[in-house]
C-alpha cells in the first residue's frame, strides 16, 4: 500500500533523508528503530505532509497515488494517521469536540454524513473503553496539561476512532508506564487487520513483545541500512548501534 | 509559503463606498465649524453653548500618548466634521429615504424596509453625520420607550438630554471626549421608562462613508428604575487608503434594579495588509449603576479598525450594583489595540466581572489594559478578571497591564491571566487528522472565545462567529 522510493528531504537546505526505500503492504508491521537524530521523525512527519520538509528527490506511492501530491489534510483524510512524538497541546478546543470535527471531515470527503450526537458518543464510548483512557480528558482541551503517558494514550484513542488505513506510530511507547504500554498496543492490535498497515518507530524492543513486526528497520543517518525481521530488533536491543555503524563504514570503505 | 504568513489575506467584504451627493461642512475645525454643525442640525441655544464650551476646553488639551499605539499625528484641520446625505427637508417616513442608502444598508446586511425588518430589533441606522431612519418607533413608543436619534432627541427630549448628557462623560474627561462634544453628529439615544422591559433588540448602525471625514456620534440610554435594555451597535466603512478617525462617546445610566446589556460588534474598516487605510477608533464608552442593585454589561467583539483604544467602563455607585466586561478583540495584519476596561467600586457588595480574550495575528498588536478600582467605603466588592491572550504566529504581539487600585481591604479580587500560541505544529497537528488549517484556526479561536460569544444575542452571536472567521481568513493556506 506504501512505496518509498529513495526519498531525500532536507530543512534548511540541510538534508535529514539521504535515500529512504521502503516498501509496506496492506497487513504488514513494519518496526523503524535507529539512534536519536538518525531522521525516524522526519520520515514520520515527511509522510504526513509536514511542508516544512523540503523533498527534494524521490518517490511515495501510497495506494496508487502519488502521497506527495496531497495536501496534510487530504493524506489524513485518505487514511494516514500520524501519532506523534510530541503531541502539541491545542488551546481551547475540547478532544471530543477535535475529534468530532476531525471525523467528520474525515467523512465528508467521502461523501458520508456526519456523525453526530448519540452515535458519535458511542462511538467515542466504545474507544475510550478500549484504551482505558479517563472520561475527563475527553472534555478538556486537547493535550493541554496531559501528562506524558496520557498525550501518548490519546493518540492511539484519536486513532481508534479514526480507524486509519497506515497509522504511523512515533515513539508511542515511550513515557509509558508498564499498564499503559499493555492499553496502548491492545489498541493497536485491534485496529491491526489485513487490510492496514502500521509503522511503529519505537528505540525498546519490549513493544515488539506486544505488537509482533513482520519487519524491522534500522535507520542510520537518513538512510535504512539494515533489514531483518524480530531478531534484529533483539540483537540491537543487546549490542546497540556501533556495530552497524561499523558494518558501514566498511562498506564505503 | 509558511501557513501562518498566508494567514492574512482576506478581503474586507463592506469596503465598498456609496455615491451619493454630500453636503460638508468646510474642511477643518474651529467655532465657525462648530456653529455650522449645530446650525444644521437646527439645536437650541443651550445646546450650542455646551458645544462651544467643549471646543474652547480641547483647544487648552494635549494629544494623549500614553497607550501602546503607534500612528503619525492627526492633522485635525485636514479632516471634514460634517457630512449629511442630501436628502429631502424633513423625513416622514422610509418612501422618503433615498434608495441609494436603503440600498447600501441592504448591501451591509440590515434591511430597512418595514415587511423586511429582523424580527425583534429595531434598528437606527447612521450614516456619516446623519441617523437615517428609525425603525419600530412606533412599536416602542406605546411601551413609552424612546429610541430615536440623538439630534432628534436634542430638539424632542431637551430635559433628558440636558440632564444625563455629559453626566458620565464630561468634556473634560479626555482628547476626544471633549473633540466630540464639540462636533458631535449624531448617534442614537434611548429612554426605557420605569418597570419597562424593552420589547425588542435595540440596535444603531453606523456606516462611514464620505472621504477624509471623522465621525463623531454620542450615544446615551438611560435605564430608569426596574427598566431593562438590550442595545447592539455595528459599524463598518468603506476601503479608503487614507486613515479615517472615529471618536464615539457613549453614556450608560442605569438607575434602581435596572440593566443595560450593550453589545458591540466592531468591523471598521481595517486597513490594508501593509497598514494603509483603516479606522482610528478612539472611543470613550462608560456607564455609570447609579442605582443600587443595577447592572451594567459590556460585551465587545472587535475586529476591524487600524487603531482601536477603548475602555468600556463601569462606575458601581449604587450598592450591590453588577458591572461586566466580555471582550474579543483581534488584530491581523497591522492592526493596533489597545483596549480593556475600568470597573470602580463606590458602592457597597458591588461585584464585577472582567473576561477579555484578544487574539493577534499576523503582525497585529495588542495591549489588554484594566483598572479595578475600590474606592474606601466600598465594602466587600468583588471582582473576578480573566485577561487570555491568543497569539498566531510569532509576528505579533499582546500584552497585558491590569492595575488594581484597592482602598478596603474586606474586597475580594481575582486575576488569571494566559497566553497561547497557534503556530505551524499546532495547525500541522489538526491538519494530520484532517482538519484543514483554516478550519483549525475557526475551531481554535471560537472555541476560545466561547465565554464571550454566550454573552451576545443569539443572532449576533452567530454574526460574530463568522465576523472572527473571515477576519482571521487568510491568515493559514
Ligand atoms: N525543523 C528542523 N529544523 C532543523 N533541524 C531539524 C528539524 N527537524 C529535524 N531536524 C534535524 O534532523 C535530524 C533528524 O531529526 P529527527 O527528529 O527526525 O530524529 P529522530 O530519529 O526522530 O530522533 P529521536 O530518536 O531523538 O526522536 C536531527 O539532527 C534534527 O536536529
Ligand atoms: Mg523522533
Amino acid at each position: 500500500m506504501l512505496s518509498i522510493k529513495n526519498l531525500h528531504a532536507s530543512i534548511g537546505g540541510n538534508e535529514i533523508l539521504k535515500g529512504i526505500s521502503l516498501e509496506v503492504k496492506a497487513g504488514e508491521v513494519h518496526a523503524i528503530m535507529g539512534p536519536n537524530g538518525s531522521g525516524k521523525s522526519t520520515l514520520s512527519k515527511v509522510l504526513a505532509g509536514r511542508e516544512e520538509y523540503e523533498v527534494t528527490a524521490g518517490s511515495v506511492e501510497y495506494l496508487g497515488k502519488n502521497l506527495l501530491d496531497f495536501s496534510p489534510e487530504d493524506r489524513a483524510r485518505e487514511g494516514i494517521f500520524l501519532a506523534f512524538q510530541y503531541p502539541v497541546e491545542i488551546p481551547g478546543v475540547t478532544n471530543i469536540m477535535f475529534l468530532r470535527t476531525a471525523l467528520n471531515e474525515i467523512r465528508k470527503y467521502h461523501g458520508k454524513e456526519p456523525l453526530e450526537g448519540p452515535e458519535f458518543l458511542k462511538l467515542v464510548r466504545e474507544k475510550t473503553k478500549i484504551l482505558d483512557l479517563d472520561d475527563s480528558l475527553l472534555k478538556r482541551p486537547v493535550n493541554e496539561g496531559f501528562s506524558g503517558g496520557e498525550k501518548k494514550r490519546n493518540e492511539i484513542f484519536q486513532m481508534a476512532v479514526l480507524e486509519p488505513k497506515l497509522a504511523i506510530l512515533d515513539e508511542t511507547d515511550s513515557g509509558l508506564d508498564i499498564d499503559a504500554l499493555r492499553a496502548v498496543s491492545d489498541g493497536i492490535n485491534k485496529l491491526k487487520n489485513k487490510d492496514n498497515g502500521i509503522i511503529m518507530v519505537t528505540h525498546y524492543q519490549r513493544l515488539l513483545d506486544y505488537i509482533v513486526p513482520d519487519f524491522v528497520h534500522v535507520l542510520l543517518n537518513g538512510k535504512i541500512v539494515k533489514s531483518g525481521t524480530r531478531e534484529l530488533a533483539l540483537e540491537l536491543e543487546e549490542k546497540g548501534y556501533d556495530w552497524i555503524r561499523e558494518e558501514q563504514k566498511e562498506e564505503v570503505v | 509559503m509558511n501557513e501562518i504568513e498566508q494567514f492574512t489575506k482576506s478581503e474586507y467584504k463592506y469596503g465598498f463606498s456609496t455615491d451619493i451627493e454630500q453636503e460638508m461642512a468646510p474642511k477643518g475645525l474651529s467655532e465657525d465649524t462648530v456653529r455650522f454643525i449645530s446650525a444644521k442640525k437646527n439645536e437650541p441655544q443651550w445646546m450650542l453653548d455646551y458645544r462651544l464650551k467643549a471646543y474652547r476646553h480641547w483647544l487648552t488639551m494635549k494629544v494623549p500618548t500614553w497607550q501602546n499605539v503607534h500612528y503619525p499625528q492627526i492633522d485635525f484641520q485636514d479632516i471634514y466634521y460634517y457630512a449629511a446625505p442630501k436628502a429631502k427637508p424633513k423625513l416622514n417616513s422610509l418612501d422618503e429615504v433615498d434608495p441609494e442608502l436603503l440600498d447600501t444598508f441592504k448591501k451591509l446586511g440590515i434591511p430597512l424596509e418595514e415587511q423586511k425588518l429582523l424580527a425583534n430589533v429595531a434598528v437606527d441606522a447612521v450614516f456619516d453625520s446623519v441617523s437615517v431612519t428609525t425603525t419600530f418607533k412606533e412599536a416602542l413608543k406605546e411601551k413609552g420607550v424612546i429610541f430615536c436619534s440623538f439630534s432628534e432627541a436634542v430638539r424632542e427630549h431637551s430635559e433628558l438630554i440636558k440632564q444625563y448628557m455629559g453626566s458620565v462623560v464630561p468634556y473634560t474627561d479626555n482628547y476626544y471626549a471633549a473633540l466630540n462634544a464639540a462636533v458631535f453628529s449624531d448617534g442614537s439615544f434611548v429612554y426605557i421608562p420605569k418597570g419597562v422591559r424593552c420589547p425588542m433588540e435595540l440596535s444603531t448602525y453606523f456606516r462611514i462613508n464620505a472621504e477624509n471625514t471623522g465621525q463623531f456620534e454620542r450615544t446615551l440610554i438611560i435605564a430608569d428604575d426596574g427598566a431593562y435594555v438590550s442595545y447592539l451597535e455595528g459599524c463598518t466603512a468603506p476601503k479608503r487608503d487614507e486613515n479615517q478617525l472615529h471618536a464615539a462617546v457613549v453614556e450608560l445610566i442605569t438607575n434602581e434594579n435596572a440593566e443595560i446589556k450593550y453589545s458591540t460588534v466592531q468591523n471598521w474598516y481595517a486597513g490594508d495588509e501593509n497598514g494603509k487605510g483603516g479606522i482610528y477608533n478612539f472611543v470613550t464608552k462608560r456607564g455609570i449603576c447609579k442605582g443600587n442593585n443595577s447592572k451594567i454589561s459590556w460585551t465587545q467583539v472587535e475586529t476591524g479598525s487600524a487603531i482601536t483604544w477603548k475602555y468600556p467602563s463601569c462606575i458601581l455607585k449604587g450598592d450591590n450594583s453588577i458591572g461586566e466586561f466580555y471582550s474579543v478583540a483581534v488584530t491581523n495584519n497591522a492592526q493596533q489595540a489597545d483596549t480593556g476596561t475600568k470597573m470602580i467600586h463606590l458602592g457597597r457588595n458591588t461585584k464585577s466581572t472582567i473576561v477579555s480574550k484578544g487574539i493577534s495575528a499576523g503582525r497585529g498588536n495588542q495591549t489588554y489594559r484594566g483598572l479595578v478600582k475600590v474606592s474606601k467605603a466600598a465594602e466587600n466588592a468583588r471582582n473576578h478578571s480573566q485577561c487570555d491572550s491568543l497569539l498566531i504566529g510569532d509576528k505579533c504581539g499582546a500584552h497585558t497591564f491590569p492595575y488594581f487600585e484597592i482602598s478596603n481591604p474586606s474586597a475580594k479580587i481575582e486575576h488569571e491571566a494566559t497566553t497561547s500560541k497557534i503556530g505551524d505544529d499546532q495547525l500541522f497537528y489538526c491538519q494530520s487528522r484532517g482538519i484543514s488549517a483554516e478550519e483549525a484556526v475557526s475551531l481554535i479561536v471560537n472555541g476560545y472565545c466561547k465565554d464571550v460569544f454566550k454573552e451576545l444575542p443569539m443572532e449576533f452571536a452567530m454574526e460574530a462567529t463568522k465576523l472572527l472567521s473571515i477576519s482571521l481568513e487568510g491568515s493559514v493556506g
